[in-house]
């Protein structure tokens, strides 16, 4: 990565410090974790609701 | 070139052969047109179905980067451009087969998708699962940098903790890079594979009935009242 590209990464992305993290009882996990964990489930949901292309043509049989 | 037309005489094999017995075993266990089935049932047009595919493709980008990184050796990545382009192709496409993974496998949970006869199906997966996990933290421990070296001292703890430390040491990096490229890929790739071919013999598992069993259960109240 060039110095320019580095420098406005940079200033998006502070990572210039200790880990943010959720703690809750005996729970301890980064927030980018936590992140990732809630687009996951996001996803699960998502492709549970929302309809497939062709799905009734095809359930319909008809071609 | 007539004499090409006609294939040479061929004694045929005697049944007692392993040849044959193999060959009519798989035929038997996987026709081709299970094999390579031209098409799936209706249930599968549902974006939860994806997820496993979805994860075979990140796959094949994991394998063809991590060959290439390999080619080049662990150190490439941190002194050229195109290392670096590879290094993250490799990262990336993991993160997104773990992700596709894990959606995969919580609808294959709420499917209950052992069902049916398949549960070397569901185990094979669960399997992979296990054995994808060590096989992402040894590339951790291979990244050649100081956070490779704050991991691997810290890992080595919790192996000495359950005794294994003698036989897997995180310090040792040509041993956690041959776990990484050779060992565990290979093993995630043959349980894939089984994986794939056990979901082609006993088919996808289809979606509970609900709408009979919905039916089943209001005639049964209607009996009762």
């Amino acid at each position: 990565m060039n110095h320019l590209g580095a420098t406005v990464l940079s200033a998006v992305f502070n990572l210039n410090h200790p880990a943010h993290t959720v703690d809750w009882s005996f729970i301890h996990l980064s927030v980018a974790n936590v992140v990732v964990i809630g687009l996951m489930l996001l996803a699960f949901l998502l492709a549970l609701v929302l309809p497939f292309p062709g799905a009734e043509r095809r359930r319909g049989g008809r071609s | 070139m007539s004499s090409l037309a006609t294939p040479p005489p061929v004694e045929p094999a005697s049944q007692h052969s392993w040849t044959v017995k193999v060959r009519e075993a798989g035929v038997a266990a996987l026709p081709p047109h299970k094999l390579l089935p031209d098409g799936q049932p209706t249930y599968v047009a549902s974006w939860i179905y994806m997820f496993g595919v979805a994860s075979i493709a990140s796959l094949v980008v994991i394998i063809a980067s991590g060959s290439i990184l390999a080619l080049k050796g662990p150190g490439w990545w941190h002194y050229t451009g195109i290392g670096h382009f590879f290094n993250s192709i490799h990262l990336w496409s993991v993160e997104l087969f773990f992700f596709a993974m894990v959606v995969h496998l919580w609808g294959k949970y709420w499917m209950a998708a052992w069902r049916g006869g398949r549960s070397r199906v569901w185990m094979t997966g669960a399997v992979t699962f296990l054995v994808a996990v060590p096989c992402a933290l040894t590339g951790y421990v291979s990244q050649q940098n100081f956070d490779a070296q704050w991991i691997a001292t810290q890992a080595k703890d919790s192996m000495n903790s359950i005794g294994v430390g003698a036989f897997f040491n995180l310090t040792n990096f040509g041993q956690m890079y041959s776990w990484h490229i050779l060992l565990l890929p290979t093993a995630v790739v043959l349980l894939v594979g089984a994986h794939v071919l056990l979901v082609r013999k006993h088919g996808v598992v289809p979606p509970f009935e609900l709408e009979q069993r919905r039916a089943a259960l209001a005639t049964t109240a209607g009996e009762q009242s």
